[in-house]
């Protein structure tokens, strides 16, 4: 579970968080929404520690992120999986040495444990005989899912994805969706998601906080958004005429029930 | 204003410094990496430092035959000549202004890369010491090898004076021989060395420091390089002077 309480945090004279306090809970899928510019991005990159709150706390089951020292954030770090917007694989690698990266660093494994692992991991994300290619010979998707794998190396307690769909065609965006909700569910991980995409927002988000101009505006499941009386939070989620039609269609059934 | 950004920028500098220099985390993987970096910023320049120091021994046999037309001057000058410019300043400095274009953009384009692509701060959220892992490789295969690529430029520009003796009939081998033997000071050699083991720890130090911090993306890091290498240029200059004077 990850608590934030009063999360603060400016760039210079730019206030972009205010006041953001919430409760993610474990084996859920929380997703992070809001319009570009919100500071979606920033609320989840100080979540992970690559921003440092101005003021508030960070707990990661109970302990304060702020209040431990290097090596405990160093510890801390190796149980967290990220996954970046633009996947973030190292060029130099291949596949293979991309998801074995963690493990060369942190564990003790022989070469053929690690080789077992990266092939579960690659397995685990759907993908076959691409572990001696290079991230530039990986479609968009595949890249995802790399760097999904590597996200899982470790059997990570917290995974944290960037707008995991950004860039990829909406079927391939339901199965990296549906993948990362999966192995939150498999490893009782704590998932947060930063997210746009409407889809996501209907298919995986178990818990759904609205971020609008640095503050957590709205927070609920994805069957409460619906029936939210929140008009920021409506224009963001129902932009779309087709969104539109599907909430009329949603509240004309609800209000005349069939017998 | 500027007084002020160049403080920040040593400070800035200095701390990355910091991280880069301590002990790899893992032994294994540093000597990976080092290999790697070793092949890829000294051996693959090895063919451009030749060509460079061939053509270069060749045209400061004709300048030097070409103003040595005194009779009082033994012709074997002119290999002395060529020697000593070739030590003293060709071999070190000005190689190192040259690799500071080629392996200074390098470097740099590939770590601002890595920073725009968020790679850095994904190794940074895994708990890995990116500064390290990228960094002291490069740091450390150009600094001990780029000496013997100093050596291998002295020899090449010797044999493109020789091949330049052979062909314009200047003067002849046998003076060009005994004035590259003429008042042999090792000691030269040595200080050349050092000061490219300086300069390339500048080259590769600086250029990464500006690769690491690049942003605003594909354009910062085309800014980066061009900054690094006229960073490191001026660096080359300035610690030349200093090593100059404190060695000879």
């Amino acid at each position: 579970m990850i608590e934030l309480k009063h999360i603060h945090k400016s760039f210079g004279d730019q206030q972009v968080l205010r006041d953001i306090s919430t409760v993610f809970e474990t084996g859920k899928t929380n997703l992070i929404i809001g319009a570009s510019g919100s500071g979606k991005t920033v609320l989840l990159k100080t979540i992970f520690g690559l921003h440092q709150p101005d003021t508030g706390e960070i707990l990661y089951d109970g302990t304060s992120f702020a209040s431990l020292d290097f090596q405990e954030k160093q510890a801390l770090r190796q149980q967290m999986g990220i996954l970046f917007q633009g996947s973030a694989l190292f060029d130099f690698a291949t596949v293979e040495e991309n998801v074995r990266f963690p493990m060369d660093f942190f564990t003790d494994w022989s070469p053929d444990q690690k080789r077992e692992r990266v092939a579960f991991c690659l397995k685990r994300v759907n993908l076959n005989n691409v572990q001696n290619l290079y991230p530039s010979e990986l479609s968009g998707g595949m890249q995802k899912r790399v760097g999904i794998a590597r996200a899982i190396a470790l059997n990570p307690k917290y995974l944290f994805c960037d707008e995991p769909n950004s860039g990829l065609d909406p079927q391939t965006a339901i199965v990296i969706d549906e993948l990362i909700r999966e192995l939150t569910c498999e490893y009782q991980m704590t998932t947060i998601i930063n997210t746009h995409d409407m889809n996501s927002v209907m298919g995986i988000g178990d818990k759904l906080i609205f971020v609008y101009q640095g503050k957590k505006a709205w927070e609920g499941t994805k069957e409460e958004v619906i029936e939210a009386d929140h008009p920021e939070l409506n224009d963001f989620v129902f932009a779309s005429k087709m969104a539109k039609q599907i909430r009329g269609l949603h509240q004309v059934s609800a209000s005349n029930p069939r017998p | 204003m500027r007084f002020g950004n160049g403080i920040r920028l040593i400070g800035a500098y200095s701390l990355l410094m910091k991280r880069v220099l301590v002990r790899p985390e893992k032994g294994r993987i540093f000597w990976r990496y080092f290999f790697i970096e070793l092949d890829k910023l000294c051996i693959k320049t090895i063919p451009l430092i030749m060509i460079i120091s061939l053509a270069v021994g060749a045209v400061l046999v004709i300048q030097t035959a070409s103003n040595l037309e005194s009779p009082f001057i033994p012709k074997m000058y002119v290999g002395y000549m060529v020697r000593e410019s070739l030590v003293l300043e060709f071999c070190s400095t000005l190689m190192a202004l040259i690799l500071a274009g080629k392996v200074g953009s390098n470097i740099s384009s590939e770590l601002g890369s890595m920073r725009i692509t968020e790679q850095i701060d994904a190794m940074e959220m895994m708990g890995v010491n990116s500064a390290n892992f990228l960094i002291l490789p490069k740091i450390t295969a150009a600094t001990l090898f780029n000496p013997l690529m100093m050596l291998i430029s002295f020899i090449f520009g010797l044999i493109g004076g020789w091949l330049m003796v052979i062909a314009s009939g200047l003067i002849t081998v046998e003076q060009y021989v005994d004035g590259l033997q003429f008042a042999l000071n090792l000691y030269y050699i040595v200080y050349s060395m050092v000061k490219m083991a300086v300069f390339s720890f500048i080259i590769t130090s600086v250029s990464s420091f500006y690769g690491y911090y690049a942003s605003n993306g594909s354009l910062g890091v085309g800014q980066s390089s061009t900054r690094a290498i006229v960073v490191c240029s001026f660096m080359i200059l300035i610690m030349n002077l200093v090593i100059t004077n404190l060695m000879l």
